[in-house]
């Protein structure tokens, strides 16, 4: 019977033999992250679609009964406050990226000073979406007014949470490394929990876009 | 023996494993090593395994009790057994708990037990979240069914639960509450699962083991998982907005306000068609391991059967709505649809041509594992079949919603999933529990249920085409249906008697095993080919002594057999000396922990709270937050944890904290 393969004598040429501990090179945690951060792609484009589906279904809201989708953006958002609140959000990725990097050369007081900020941002981040829910709700528009707020508070709240959990992340690495057990060695934890922090800002720019800017 | 020690603990979340740092966790280490506690604390993947397969049987009871139910309703027309509401519970949690809590948990069962050791490693990735997915499972389960007891009846919205017809307008009681929450609940045990074991199969591999030398079952696991990773979270955005609408008054699904009444169903089939590959492809990895070794010939055309594999992966994405060819979505989509399904069969086609050409020629032992692979073929064979007559699309506006569908999923799904998971029962049964489950009485299993099954589901295909609708709790005697309808009753006894003889021959052989003063079947009692089978049985806590280097596909066959000038096998070695002993000592392995059990526990109560009384929610969030932290801040391995005699591990490394 002829089998299916020849044994080759070595393997050391094998193109998926790598060279970390790990067969692929990539460590378990890591991969396992970018694995957790493919499945997040498939909840959020599961929530944005819904929204766009949803997003011109206004009826049984006063004064915006028949309204085009494009005076929504006029009337109802404030672009200019939300803008601010992306700009700040962003800005945390790149204390992010600071504070990894300051743990990778060793400096674990300045990662601890990132690490802070970027919680700091990603907190103002929250309080400008508490002050703009707070605003909708004041104006008549809440969670149950009509289909297109129930897709925008489910969107643009699922975000936040993970925006939420990402500071609880932070926080606790923070607490971590005043005990000492967050030390350089451990720099790839603090590295994947960065890309959990860059992934929930990506998701935020498609969000900004699909729900604030595109008429 | 020499003992390849890997590094025992260099965490690659870099916690310093010197010890010098108390865990902050509550609950002590737990050590015991026999009794309840080693079952709850264990994070041993053979453990885990067993326990998903035990759970998965004592469910499948459960909804086969249903679906007796069921029967004896349709036994005769105007069925008095149950009303209409308790009827449309039934065929739902009967739905739930096959798909969601017997046949894939059941696979996650072989997944857990066999990935690791056919990859050639000593855990999976992450065997404190592999328990975790495991708690989750069974909670998410338990509390779906207390539905029947608390919340005023089970879920009654089928197992696809459409909305807006699943809404409180329709479905006031508590019922599809718990049909969300729970299957929340256990979505997030299948993604962890998926996580972990994915990273196992591409980081743990031996030496050696490149992607194409791993086994037919390990490759299809591999695709079911990367199914579930990226299916799951679109059922849980489905199943997040129907809870939204139910518990708080959101819209999503309010057609007086102007909703689209196909959301559902499509963020439900873009999950649900990938679900049906989740469900069967398990079971095609686990006849290609089994047909292989009872016909003695290597698998026939591997890559063709890897990639067909693979292959069903992708198309499975792109077929989603042949599941809503009467809703109405217009020409274009029904037409391109129906050509992605008709495509879809060309490589399960070849899946079955290749098992019938590994038969082929080859020295055939019908054991009892053998017959239930055969009979996946043959019966999966008749259920793709009516499968492709679905793809036809003016066909299948006729067939829509009668019994014709309930015969064709049952086909595959019973005829296909579950016979493929019997047979995997048989074969590796005595590598799990080191004794074999008795031939006889599995042959008599084997037969009752075959014959059951066609009996049952068979004249399903009649009725359906006479026009029985399915989900209708009775018929009328005018309505001629009334003999195939008893047919199909009968056959669902002659299915439990076959079930009943399994659960004695489980007892039975076990009892008359351990009269004969315990004999061990060997390493290898088949001759088979793949890694878990040159390790004693029942496996070792610890799996390999050294972990092996692989240098071809099927490679311990290849340790045993050479070929003469003919290309006929020939025996190069006895099987005992290459098998390892089992009795290496110094190995690490990743210590036992109460945490996965704390943190799963919280989730039943948030469940219960959304529910009944948010106050509830409390105690479950406490017992998360108890579990994470308690988690992250206890080591993987106790740094002074050496077993005496057990495992490196490898495995053993965890993400801290970035993992809730």
């Amino acid at each position: 019977m002829a089998e299916t393969l020849a044994a080759p004598a070595t393997d050391a040429h094998h193109d998926d033999h790598g060279h970390g501990h790990t067969i692929t090179g990539i460590s378990n945690e890591k991969l396992a992250m970018w694995l957790f951060l493919g499945s997040e792609c498939l909840l959020f484009g599961g929530l944005i679609s819904t929204f766009l589906l949803y997003r011109k279904k206004l009826n049984s809201f006063p004064g915006f009964e028949n309204a085009e989708i494009s005076k929504l953006g006029a009337q109802l958002f404030d672009i200019p406050f939300t803008s601010v609140s992306s700009f700040v959000l962003l800005m945390s990725s790149l204390t992010m990226v600071l504070a990894v990097s300051s743990l990778q050369r060793r400096d674990e007081q300045r990662m601890r000073i990132w690490l802070l900020a970027t919680a700091l941002l990603g907190a103002s981040f929250i309080a400008g979406q508490i002050y703009e829910f707070t605003a909708f709700v004041k104006e008549g528009l809440g969670f149950t007014t009509n289909i297109f707020s129930s897709a925008f508070f489910t969107l643009t709240g699922f975000h936040g949470a993970h925006v939420v959990i990402g500071i609880i992340i932070l926080m606790t690495m923070f607490a971590m490394s005043l005990q000492g057990r967050l030390g350089p060695e451990r720099a790839e934890a603090l590295e994947i929990a960065g890309l959990y922090w860059h992934f929930v800002d990506v998701v935020w720019v498609v969000v900004f876009v699909v729900v604030y800017l595109i008429k | 023996m020499a003992i390849v020690e890997r590094e025992p603990l260099a965490l690659t979340t870099g916690e310093p494993s010197n010890g010098s740092l108390e865990p902050l966790g509550v609950l002590a280490r737990p050590s015991t090593k026999t009794g309840w506690r080693s079952w709850v604390s264990t994070v041993d993947h053979k453990k885990i395994g067993i326990m998903y397969g035990v759970t998965a049987l004592f469910f499948f009871f459960v909804a086969g009790f249903e679906a007796t139910l069921i029967r004896l309703q349709l036994a005769q027309p105007n069925g008095t057994v149950l009303s209409a509401d308790l009827y449309n519970q039934v065929f739902t949690m009967h739905g739930v708990t096959m798909v969601f809590l017997v046949i894939m948990p059941m696979a996650a069962a072989f997944a857990n037990y066999l990935l690791p050791l056919q990859v050639g490693a000593r855990d999976v990735a992450f065997p404190r979240l592999n328990a975790l997915s495991f708690w989750l499972f069974l909670f998410g389960g338990v509390f779906l069914n207390t539905s029947w007891v608390i919340g005023g009846g089970g879920p009654d919205c089928g197992w696809f639960c459409y909305a807006p017809n699943s809404g409180v307008v329709f479905s006031p009681t508590a019922g599809v509450d718990y049909y969300t929450l729970g299957l929340l609940i256990t979505g997030v045990a299948s993604s962890i699962g998926a996580i972990n074991l994915i990273v196992t199969v591409l980081n743990l591999r031996a030496p050696g083991m490149s992607l194409f030398r791993m086994p037919v079952f390990t490759w299809m696991q591999l695709v079911v998982q990367m199914l579930l990773l990226f299916s799951l979270p679109v059922i849980t955005v489905a199943l997040f907005l129907l809870t939204f609408d139910r518990l708080f008054g959101a819209n999503f699904f309010n057609v007086a306000q102007g909703a689209d009444p196909l959301l559902w169903q499509h963020l439900f089939w873009i999950f649900g068609h990938p679900e049906v590959y989740i469900l069967i492809l398990p079971s095609f990895g686990i006849v290609s391991e089994v047909i292989p070794v009872f016909s003695r010939k290597p698998i026939y055309g591997y890559p063709f059967m890897v990639f067909s594999g693979i292959a069903i992966g992708f198309m499975g994405w792109g077929v989603w709505a042949h599941h809503m060819f009467a809703s109405g979505i217009g020409p274009i989509s029904v037409a391109a649809f129906s050509l992605a399904t008709m495509f879809i069969a060309v490589p399960t086609g070849v899946k079955i041509l290749n098992w019938m050409a590994t038969m082929w020629g080859g020295r055939i032992r019908f054991t009892t594992a053998m017959l239930f692979a055969v009979g996946l073929v043959a019966m999966f064979t008749i259920g793709g079949l009516s499968g492709v007559t679905h793809s036809v699309a003016p066909a299948d506006t006729q067939q829509t919603d009668t019994y014709y569908i309930v015969a064709h999923f049952h086909y595959v799904l019973f005829g296909g999933a579950l016979l493929g998971l019997f047979s995997g029962m048989y074969f590796w049964w005595p590598k799990a529990f080191g004794h074999f489950l008795d031939e006889k009485l599995g042959k008599a299993h084997f037969w009752l249920m075959i014959i059951g099954f066609n009996l049952t589901f068979g004249p399903m295909h009649i009725l359906g085409l006479q026009g029985m609708s399915r989900r209708i709790q009775t018929y009328q005697a005018t309505d001629g249906l009334t003999f195939w309808n008893r047919v199909a009753t009968f056959g669902v006894f002659v299915i439990a008697a076959g079930m009943l003889l399994f659960l004695y021959n489980i007892g039975s052989s076990y009892r008359s095993w351990k009269a004969a003063g315990r004999p061990n079947p060997g390493a290898d009692p088949w001759d088979s080919r793949s890694l878990e089978w040159s390790i004693p049985s029942p496996t070792p806590e610890h799996n390999f002594d050294t972990i092996p280097t692989v240098r071809a596909a099927d490679d311990f066959w290849h340790r045993k057999y050479g070929e003469d000038e003919h290309g006929r096998a020939v025996r190069i070695a006895a099987t005992e000396d290459v098998v390892q002993k089992g009795d290496a000592t110094g190995v690490h392995l990743p210590s036992p922990s109460y945490y996965p059990l704390v943190l799963a526990a919280g989730l039943p109560f948030i469940g219960y709270g959304l529910i009944f009384n948010l106050l509830l929610v409390i105690p479950g969030a406490l017992l998360v937050l108890w579990g994470v932290y308690g988690w992250a801040y206890e080591p993987s391995t106790e740094p002074d944890d050496h077993h005496g005699d057990h495992g490196t591990a490898a495995a053993a490394h965890e993400e801290e904290t970035s993992v809730g």
